[in-house]
């Protein structure tokens, strides 16, 4: 994937939330990667870790602190008239709550048809319902359900809905905030190998956020942890699960149940136990995020903040005591 | 075998709604050994969180009801014949119980220390000393630092781990002999739900309590589950041991169910398998298998009659018409992984 070219790049973004009386709540903290085209980054991390400010920042919807963020070479926060018009239509997002996220007073054809009255691309009424049931079609759903209602749908088929919408307008790039967390095991493997199906046939790029480590494998080609708002380890997703470098993502992965009990029974005795729980991300202490749960943090780790740091075989690494080394 | 300690004859429980009765449990039965872990396992609207309700009689009656055939007995004595006092008693020292959601079962308006204490002075004699006292070591055990500050705390000062540790603190205050935990590391974050199971394990040897867990996370079931019931639209289609049900699944439900999870374990290639449609409407629950109309191997008389139990190991058993026909169909039954064993 690496060969393409990058879509988008992220440097250095830092967005701080203003928590009343001179403290700040830091979400993102000085993070940077980049997606190339065609590939589908995961972004993981537990509640509070700052991936979801991440994704919102990298679209504009939130004003960044600091940083940048370039999308095909442009600012994305400098973005003005006809330039930002064409960029919200590249860029598309798909929200967790599909309940929240779906204008319960509009029919289906109508969400899935205001993307394109916006934005010019049907010249009548024919050829726009030939465009809803095109995308209908692409998403699994029938005709039928196009003068439905939200609240007549069940949580993936709302999910779908949210999808049809978003590839309405021709997206390339996709942010998609945990798509499948709120629904249930059955129901998520319709959806992800929807996704799949569609970033294959359409050539889509996908910014997958979402904790549950196990699902962001299965879909991503590079996997980045964050922790309390900082990235501390990013690389190919084979690697990250064979190799984690960072006592996180090792404690981490080692946390997630295998359905299988023979292998649980196995992983049991080799199981990294974390102590103590996130800190909060208002006025973090220096040093390493991690470092007050990290069985084998030091002096360094609480003075001094490690930067990410590859050696060009794009692993990158956040931790002076790198494991797997 | 008659000393079970729990046993579940014939559940059924329907709610009266406007749109009419909605049978969410239609005839559920199992049995659960002193000290063994039976993990309840399906997807949302299955039944499983009214089934665990049922157990305690939490179940609000009307607009539920407990039909006249159930019989849930504990030690032989079925709870719904209970008296008030009978079942104060029961509801605390014979069984307690966890929910999901540590922040609404929690009184937000009593400190931890009081509503720990609470339980302690209902069902035994103690002074308000002691029951302090006691407080203070039951919180102790259950890995909360600094008990004597927590106690004097409110539930909106604890984080999400911390409110779950409480509730179990309280849920073995009096060393129950069942232990109902409903989706308990659910709302939870990965490296907090490994110590919550951690720590729920480890209570559940030192005091030999049976636990019924609730869950949908197959995962969490392969940690600490000994027998596996999978429940769907309202009943128990498989159930067995925890190794039969994963290595060995019967029902197409099950199986299409682990084969839908992505594992860590596993290459990031292999497709998931997944399971077209929704779950039937218990409004009006079909007349035949439940799990028909989303089912590979569907077949005319899975759509008319419910499918008997058939058995294969003395403990796995599964509902299914796949096996009970003279000539099933050619690509069942589906073992995986036949290395196992």
């Amino acid at each position: 994937m690496s060969e393409n070219p990058v879509l988008l790049e992220v440097s250095h973004i830092k967005k701080y939330f203003d928590s009343g009386s001179g403290h700040w709540l830091k979400a993102v903290d000085d993070v940077s990667f980049s997606i190339h085209q065609g590939e589908t980054l995961g972004l993981v991390g537990e509640s509070g870790c700052g991936k979801t400010t991440c994704g919102r920042t990298i679209m504009g919807m939130y004003q960044k602190t600091a940083g940048l963020v370039r999308y095909r070479g442009q600012d994305v926060h400098a973005l003005k008239g006809k330039a930002l018009f064409a960029f919200r239509k590249d860029a598309q997002m798909i929200f967790q709550d599909p309940y929240a996220s779906l204008d319960p007073r509009m029919t289906v054809s109508d969400i899935i048809g205001e993307g394109l009255d916006v934005h010019h691309l049907v010249r009548n009424r024919q050829e726009r319902t030939k465009r809803i049931y095109e995308l209908l079609d692409l998403v699994e759903l029938n005709h039928e359900h196009a003068n439905r209602f939200i609240h007549e749908f069940s949580g993936g088929q709302r999910q779908r809905i949210g999808i049809a919408r978003a590839l309405a307008v021709n997206p390339s790039f996709l942010v998609l905030d945990e798509p499948i967390s709120a629904l249930d095991v059955s129901i998520q493997a319709q959806v992800v190998n929807l996704l799949k199906k569609l970033q294959q046939e359409q050539g889509l790029t996908y910014l997958f956020i979402a904790h549950d480590l196990a699902m962001v494998k299965h879909i991503s080609d590079r996997v980045a942890v964050m922790y309390l708002g900082k990235i501390v380890e990013i690389t190919r997703s084979g690697e990250l699960y064979a190799h984690p470098r960072h006592p996180y993502t090792a404690a981490l992965l080692s946390a997630i149940p295998i359905p299988d009990p023979d292998v649980e029974a196995k992983r049991e005795r080799g199981r990294i136990k974390l102590a103590g729980e996130v800190l909060s991300p208002i006025d973090p202490p220096p040093g390493c995020r991690f470092a007050s749960r990290c069985p084998y943090a030091t002096e360094i780790c609480r003075q001094e903040t490690p930067e990410l740091t590859g050696e060009g075989d794009g692993h990158w690494v956040a931790c002076y005591h790198q494991l797997n080394r | 075998m008659s000393d079970k300690l729990l046993k579940v004859d014939n559940l059924r429980v329907s709610y009266h709604t406007y749109a009419g009765e909605v049978q969410a449990v239609r005839g559920v039965s199992f049995e659960l050994d002193e000290g063994e872990t039976l993990a309840l396992v399906g997807e949302s609207g299955c039944g499983k969180s009214v089934t665990a309700r049922s157990l305690m009689r939490l179940n609000k009656v009307p607009p539920a009801e407990i039909k006249a055939e159930s019989r849930v007995l504990f030690q032989g004595e079925n709870i719904y014949d209970f008296d008030q006092n009978r079942l104060r008693r029961y509801r605390g020292q014979d069984a307690a119980m966890i929910f999901q959601d540590a922040m609404a079962a929690l009184n937000p308006t009593m400190t931890i220390g009081k509503q720990v204490a609470e339980t302690l002075l209902h069902h035994q004699a103690l002074s308000k000393k002691a029951a302090r006292e006691q407080v203070r070591q039951l919180l102790q055990q259950v890995g909360i630092s600094e008990p004597e500050r927590r106690l004097r705390q409110y539930p909106h000062e604890l984080s999400g781990g911390m409110r779950q540790r409480v509730m179990i603190a309280i849920a073995f205050a009096n060393q129950p002999r069942l232990l109902i935990a409903d989706e308990p590391t659910t709302a939870l974050d990965v490296t907090i739900q490994a110590q919550i199971i951690d720590l729920m394990k480890q209570l559940q040897q030192i005091h030999k309590t049976a636990v019924i867990m609730i869950t949908h996370d197959l995962g969490v079931v392969a940690n600490l589950a000994q027998r596996i019931a999978v429940m769907y639209a309202g009943t128990i289609v498989e159930r067995g041991s925890s190794r039969e049900i994963f290595y060995h699944p019967r029902h197409p439900y099950t199986n299409m169910l682990l084969e839908a999870v992505p594992r860590l374990d596993q290459p990031e290639d292999k497709e998931l398998a997944s399971i077209a449609g929704t779950p039937p409407d218990l409004l009006n629950p079909p007349p035949g298998c439940p799990f028909c109309s989303r089912c590979r191997y569907c077949m005319d008389i899975c759509l008319k009659q419910r499918p008997p139990v058939y058995q294969f190991e003395p403990d796995h058993q599964a509902d299914c018409w796949l096996y009970a026909l003279e000539k099933p169909a050619e690509d069942a039954p589906f073992t995986r992984r036949d290395d196992h064993e």
